[in-house]
C-alpha cells in the first residue's frame, strides 16, 4: 500500500485545521451559507434530505485494518453506528452534525484519510479495479498509476474549478472491473509492440442523464507521457468545456459537440508544449510509488484445510463458489465480502461489522481491504488454508452471504431515503428484489446477472450499465421505475436500452420476476447468462414478458 | 376552504444538526411540519422566503414546499418527497420517525 509521506500527513492535517476554522466562522455567522457551501463541498460535506452527509475518500478503494477501524469509530462517535460504502469506492456518513465534522476530519487525518475532492467541480477521488495487484487475469497493477494521478490531481491549482466534476478510473486487466469506459478519463495499462509500458486513454465516457461510452483518444501513450498528456486533456476541457449549462458541462458533451478528431488535435497541440515541462521528476516519483506497491511476501503453507472444508461444509462450498476469485498466487484467494445480505441496504456496514473486517484483514489478508464500486468489501490476500476460519468469522458477523454476481448483489444509490437530488427511492427496490429471489431460492440457478438501481437520472446507481437497470423517477406524483436492459460496464461496454413505460413501486418487483422467468425459459442452457441471452435475442421476448396482454397482466 | 394548489410552507435544514425544520408563525423553526405557518398566497410566501434566505443564519437551503390543510387545520405535506422528509429514511428507523411527537 502507499505510505503517506510527511508532506501528505501535514497537508491532510492542515486541511482539517482549516476546516475547523471555516466551520467555526459559519456557526458564529461570519460566513454565510453561500460563502461556506463551496468550502464544505471541498471537504466532502453535503446537505442531504434529513441531515448532512460526509463523503470520505478511499482512493482506488484501498484501506488498511486501522483505517477501517477508524471509520467504525467515526460511525460510533459522531454518526449512527454504520457507514455506507458507495459506488465510487468511497464511504459516506449520513448523519454527522456540522460542529463534529472537524473532529471527524482530524480523526481521519490521523490515519492518513480525508474527504478532499470528494465533491465539487474538480478531479475526484481516483478509482481502480478492486482486484488490483492480485487478480490472476491482471496484466499489471493499476494502483501505482491511480496513486500517481491522485497525487498530481490533489489540490492542482489549475483544475480546482473545472466546468464540472471529473472522474478517473484505471485498470490493468483485460477484464474491466473498473468501468473505465464510463469515466471522464479511463486508463487501461497496455504494452506496445516493443514491450514498453503505457496506457490506452479513453475520454468522454459517463453515465448520468446523457450516458456515453468513452472514446479512445490515444491507443498507446508511453508511461512517461502520462502527466503531460493528462494536463493537456484537462487544459482543453477547462478552456472549451461548457460553463453555460450544468447539464452539458461534462467532458463527454465537449467531446460529443467538438468530435474526437478536434479534441485530439487540440490535446496534441498543447501536449507538444506540455511534454517539455516534465523533465523526469514525475517519473522518479512514479518509481517511488511503484516501490510501495511491490507484491507482498506470501506465506507458504498447506491448503488442505480449504479442500477439507469444501468437502464437508456445503455452505462453505457455496460461499467459495460465488465469493472467491482467482489470485495471482494459486495458494491464495481474493474474497469478496457481500454487503448485500438479503433484505439489507446495499453498501451499508455496521460499526461492529467494520471492526470484524478490520480484524480479519489484519489477521488473514496482509492488513488490506478494498471497497468495490459494486458496494462490497474485498479481502485481497487470503491464504486458501485460512479460508475456513475467515468464513467462520464472516458468518458470525452476518457477512458471509454467498451472492456475489447474483441477482441479490444489487448496487443501489441511497436514493430518496437520503439524497436530496433523488426522484424516487432505490434501496427499497434493491431490498425487494433480494428478498423475493431469496424466497424463490432461484438466484444460484439464475446465475450471473447485474442489477443496478438509481434513484434519479444522475445515475449514481449505474443503472445504464446494469444487465437489468432500474431508474426511479417521479411520474404524476408517485414513484415510478423505468427498466433498461442489456447494459454492460465492462470491456464489452454497452448502454442499457429502455424497454417501455415505467412501473409503480408495487409493480417493479413482479416485473423483474417476469423478466427473470422469461430468461430462464429462453436461455439455451444454464451457462448462457442473462446478458448473453439478451444479446442473442434482443429486447422483444423480454418486452413481451414485462408488458403482457392486459388480462394476463392483471391475472398474474 | 382555501385553494389548496397555492398552499405552501417554508422548510429548510437546521444549520447544526441538518434536521428538517419548518418556519412557524412566530418566526421560529420547528422540527414538526404541523407547526408550520401555512401560506395561501404565493407573493407572501415568496417574500417571506427571500427574507429568511437572506437573513436567517440558523438554517440551510430554505424553499417553499406545497402543503395541504389537514382536518385539524394543521398543515400536512403533499408530495411524497416532503412526506419522507417528515419521517426519515424508510430503510432504517432513524430521523424524525423515532422521535415522539
Amino acid at each position: 500500500m502507499y505510505n503517506y509521506t510527511n508532506f501528505d500527513k501535514e497537508f491532510v492535517a492542515e486541511r482539517a485545521v482549516q476546516f475547523r476554522d471555516q466551520v467555526q466562522r459559519r456557526i458564529d455567522g461570519s460566513l454565510t451559507e453561500d460563502e461556506f457551501r463551496p468550502l464544505r463541498l471541498m471537504n466532502g460535506l453535503y446537505m442531504l434530505l434529513h441531515a448532512y452527509m460526509l463523503r470520505v475518500a478511499i482512493p482506488y478503494g484501498t484501506l488498511s485494518g486501522t483505517q477501517m477501524r477508524t471509520l467504525a469509530d467515526v460511525a460510533d462517535t459522531w454518526d449512527k453506528g454504520y457507514a455506507h460504502f458507495s459506488t465510487r469506492q468511497n464511504v459516506q456518513f449520513h448523519w454527522p452534525q456540522l460542529q463534529d465534522v472537524p473532529n471527524i476530519l482530524e480523526a481521519l487525518a490521523a490515519v492518513d484519510m480525508h474527504a478532499i475532492q470528494t465533491s465539487g467541480s474538480c478531479i475526484r477521488s481516483v478509482t481502480a479495479d478492486h482486484f488490483a495487484g492480485v487478480a490472476a487475469d491482471e496484466f499489471e497493477d493499476p494502483r501505482p498509476t491511480a496513486e500517481f494521478v491522485r497525487q498530481w490531481s490533489t489540490d492542482h491549482p489549475e483544475f480546482a474549478f473545472l466546468p464540472r466534476k471529473f472522474k478517473f478510473a484505471v485498470t490493468g486487466s483485460e477484464n474491466d472491473r473498473a468501468v473505465t469506459k464510463f469515466h471522464d478519463i479511463g486508463l487501461r495499462l497496455v504494452r506496445n509492440a516493443t514491450g514498453a509500458p503505457g496506457y490506452e486513454v479513453s475520454v468522454g465516457g459517463g453515465l448520468g442523464r446523457t450516458p456515453m461510452i468513452g472514446k479512445v483518444l490515444r491507443k498507446f501513450l508511453p508511461r512517461a507521457d502520462l502527466l503531460p498528456y493528462m494536463e493537456s486533456i484537462l487544459q482543453v476541457y477547462n478552456q472549451i468545456g461548457r460553463r453555460d449549462n450544468k447539464y452539458k458541462a461534462r467532458i463527454k458533451i465537449t467531446l460529443h459537440e467538438h468530435g474526437i478528431e478536434d479534441i485530439r488535435r487540440r490535446v496534441e497541440e498543447i501536449f507538444s508544449f506540455q511534454r517539455t515541462r516534465f523533465d523526469g521528476v514525475d517519473q522518479d516519483i512514479f518509481s517511488r510509488i511503484q516501490d510501495d506497491f511491490e507484491a507482498p511476501l506470501y506465506k507458504q503453507a498447506s491448503t488442505d484445510e480449504y479442500a477439507k472444508a469444501r468437502e464437508s461444509n456445503p455452505l462453505f462450498r457455496s460461499f467459495t463458489d460465488t465469493n472467491v476469485h482467482a489470485h495471482k498466487n494459486s495458494d491464495f484467494a481474493i474474497v469478496t465480502v457481500s454487503l448485500k445480505a438479503h433484505g439489507a441496504t446495499p453498501g451499508d456496514a455496521s460499526s461492529a461489522q467494520m471492526r470484524v473486517l478490520a480484524d480479519i484483514a489484519e489477521k488473514w489478508s496482509l492488513d488490506e481491504l478494498r471497497v468495490s464500486h459494486e458496494q462490497n468489501i474485498i479481502l485481497p490476500h487470503v491464504h486458501k488454508g485460512d479460508l475456513p476460519v475467515v468464513y467462520n468469522a464472516l458468518q458470525a458477523a452476518k457477512l458471509a452471504t454467498a451472492n456475489i454476481g447474483l441477482i441479490s448483489d444489487v448496487i443501489a444509490c441511497p436514493g430518496l431515503d437520503y439524497c436530496d437530488l433523488a426522484t424516487a427511492r432505490s434501496i427499497n427496490v434493491a431490498q425487494g428484489i433480494a428478498t423475493r429471489f431469496d424466497e424463490l431460492k432461484l438466484e444460484h440457478d439464475i446465475g450471473h446477472v447485474k442489477v443496478k438501481i438509481s434513484g434519479c437520472i444522475n445515475a449514481c446507481g449505474h443503472h445504464h450499465v446494469g444487465h437489468i437497470g432500474i431508474l426511479g423517477l417521479e411520474k404524476s406524483g408517485i414513484e415510478s421505475y423505468q427498466i433498461t436492459l442489456g447494459g454492460d460496464g465492462t470491456e464489452t461496454a454497452a448502454i442499457g436500452k429502455i424497454i417501455g413505460p415505467g412501473f409503480k413501486a408495487d409493480e417493479i418487483i413482479p416485473a423483474v420476476e417476469r423478466l427473470i422467468t422469461a430468461y430462464l425459459e429462453l436461455r439455451l442452457d444454464a451457462s448462457e447468462t442473462f446478458l448473453i441471452t439478451f444479446r442473442r435475442l434482443g429486447p422483444s421476448p423480454f418486452k413481451a414478458a414485462l408488458y403482457p396482454a392486459k388480462e394476463k397482466y392483471h391475472a398474474a | 376552504m382555501k385553494n389548496e394548489t397555492h398552499l405552501s410552507v417554508i422548510t429548510a435544514n437546521d444549520l447544526l444538526s441538518g434536521e428538517v425544520v419548518y418556519l412557524t408563525a412566530s418566526g421560529e423553526w420547528s422540527p414538526e411540519h404541523s407547526n408550520a405557518i401555512l401560506f395561501d398566497e404565493a407573493v407572501m410566501a415568496n417574500a417571506r422566503l427571500v427574507g429568511v434566505q437572506s437573513s436567517d443564519n440558523s438554517i440551510v437551503g430554505a424553499y417553499l414546499a406545497g402543503a395541504t390543510q389537514g382536518i385539524n387545520l394543521a398543515p400536512s405535506p403533499v408530495h411524497f418527497r416532503e412526506i419522507f422528509r417528515t419521517k426519515g429514511p424508510s430503510n432504517r428507523a432513524l430521523g424524525k420517525q423515532t422521535q415522539s411527537v
